[in-house]
């Protein structure tokens, strides 16, 4: 199993690195938020810790925007290719092929963050004083790890949904606000609080943030861990129905 | 008259082909969600980051939503007419292409107008923010203007798509560039003088001046001004895209291209 995900993050890293929307896109594309969203705090004044937490997560944002639109439209895509029917019939669970795919995505994202990080270090002078080097690196491999769970699940969800990279695409911004990249969890409405916790990159972020900050990130992380495997285990369920759905409908090509 | 007929249906008819937008799949998360959602997001933001009241954010980024069709679509009404394999067809037509790239550029000006005044519309009301009645006037021909500048950039993407394959990729690049420099989140008088040039040769930057003066109770003579401004962009930028169309069609046929791009 290792080395089907393995084997398989290495092949879709490679592919996805060499298109131009989901390589170069996902790199080019959270610089223009970050870059906005470091002048509004340039402009407010901030420093310190502010700044730094501004800084960490809106780097952040690149992991999640190279997953969002391109999960839900990564079985499309399949699809399209006429490669889906060949993961399906594969003897290897359906759920267990989508983890490598929607990994390769957040890996890409990830390299957006180690990029956004440098901009604002260069360009906008943000001293990234990391206070616990070692913790904030386990905290982004965690929220990598996190986000291409909730990717794989998104993706599993919409393979009966032609146009599902609509839905992706306009799931990226509320993920950013509700996850707390940027806005801290109690400057949102009660009513939203309940879904945060209920995402597993909202544990991920708050890792990140205090890791950075010296706090301990460790209940974050293990909040993230457990909240990512329970994606895996939905997903699975949610697959093995999809693609018995599929075969007995004979859907599966949606035409 | 054909030429008439060109621009009002072969523009329509391209349109509902290019983007699919009759489905509500699309056309909801797209054009109803996204924006609000970016509105919220940056309100929060700028909450978080102690700028700005929430008004400011709700107008730049309603009026930047208007350029999510007028990029797009207008890109790919090279691209898609390549992917689908009917580029040559169009390009060996000997329709006028005047009437057959601006027919094309109409509903798209429609679409991207409705886009913000829903976006605004719908932010106000989240966000409990009063547009007073008698400034909606002003506020409508603003969009209005600011949709048909943004459509001519996206007329002159649509030329550089006969060179360039990836017009998703452009056209976001170019909406990115909107969102940092046209003042959509950060007022351009704070912007490095550098930026303030850049910003002012850009789509949207007055049009978001115009309608943030407008609702805070400014004159419609200053807006005016603005508004000017921004409809000049346009049409230098709508005059840019033809004339790029027509070199690079040149270039297309002269070197064999058309598909190699």
């Amino acid at each position: 199993m290792l080395r089907l995900l393995g084997v398989a993050w290495w092949l879709q890293l490679k592919m996805r690195s060499r298109s131009a929307f989901d390589g170069l896109l996902s790199l080019i594309y959270p610089l223009f938020f970050a870059t906005t969203i470091f002048m509004m705090f340039a402009q407010g004044g901030a420093a310190g810790k502010a700044l730094l937490s501004a800084a960490v997560g809106a780097s952040a944002l690149g992991i999640w925007s190279s997953v969002s639109t391109s999960a839900a439209f990564a079985l499309q895509m399949e699809r399209r290719q006429g490669t889906l029917e060949l993961m399906v019939l594969s003897p290897r669970p359906f759920a267990l092929l989508l983890v490598p795919l929607t990994l390769s995505m957040a890996t890409i994202g990830a390299y957006s963050m180690i990029a956004t990080l440098l901009w604002g270090r260069f360009v906008f002078g943000i001293h990234l004083d990391i206070a616990s080097p070692l913790m904030f690196l386990s905290s982004v491999a965690m929220t990598v790890l996190a986000i291409a769970m909730l990717g794989a699940l998104i993706a599993i969800s919409s393979v009966r949904y032609r146009s599902a990279w609509a839905l992706g695409a306009a799931l990226q911004m509320p993920i950013w606000l509700i996850s707390g990249f940027l806005v801290p969890l109690s400057a949102l409405p009660a009513w939203v609080r309940p879904i945060s916790w209920v995402l597993a990159p909202t544990w991920g972020m708050s890792g990140i943030h205090a890791a950075a900050e010296g706090r301990d990130a460790a209940r974050d992380l293990v909040m993230c861990l457990l909240i990512s495997i329970g994606y895996g285990v939905l997903g699975s369920i949610v697959a093995r129905w999809m693609v018995r759905s599929a075969r007995a409908n004979a859907t599966l090509a949606l035409s | 008259m054909s030429s008439l007929r060109l621009f009002f249906v072969g523009g329509l008819t391209s349109y509902r082909a290019l983007f699919g937008w009759l489905s509500p799949w699309i056309l909801v998360p797209t054009f109803m969600l996204t924006p609000i959602f970016q509105i919220l997001f940056f309100v929060y933001v700028g909450r978080a980051a102690n700028v700005e009241d929430d008004s400011f954010f709700l107008v730049g980024n309603a009026m930047v939503n208007a350029a999510v069709p007028c990029l797009f679509a207008m890109g790919n009404a090279i691209g898609g007419e390549r992917m689908s394999g009917t580029l040559p067809l169009v390009m060996v037509s000997p329709a006028r292409r005047v009437p057959l790239f601006l027919g094309r550029a109409l509903p798209v000006i429609l679409n991207g107008f409705l886009v913000a005044v829903f976006a605004l519309a719908a932010g106000a009301t989240l966000l409990r923010i009063h547009i007073p009645a008698a400034a909606w006037g002003g506020i409508a021909l603003a969009i209005a203007v600011s949709s048909m500048s943004c459509t001519g950039l996206g007329l002159l993407g649509a030329a550089i798509a006969l060179r360039v394959r990836e017009t998703a990729v452009m056209s976001n690049i170019i909406m990115g560039l909107l969102l940092v420099f046209a003042g959509v989140n950060v007022p351009t008088d704070v912007l490095p003088h550098w930026m303030r040039n850049v910003a002012n040769a850009l789509p949207m930057t007055h049009g978001i001046r115009a309608t943030r003066g407008l609702i805070s109770g400014g004159s419609f003579g200053a807006a005016g001004r603005e508004l000017l401004w921004e409809f000049a962009l346009g049409a230098l930028y709508a005059a840019l895209g033809l004339s790029t169309l027509r070199w690079l069609e040149w270039e297309s046929r002269r070197k064999a291209t058309l598909d190699t791009a």
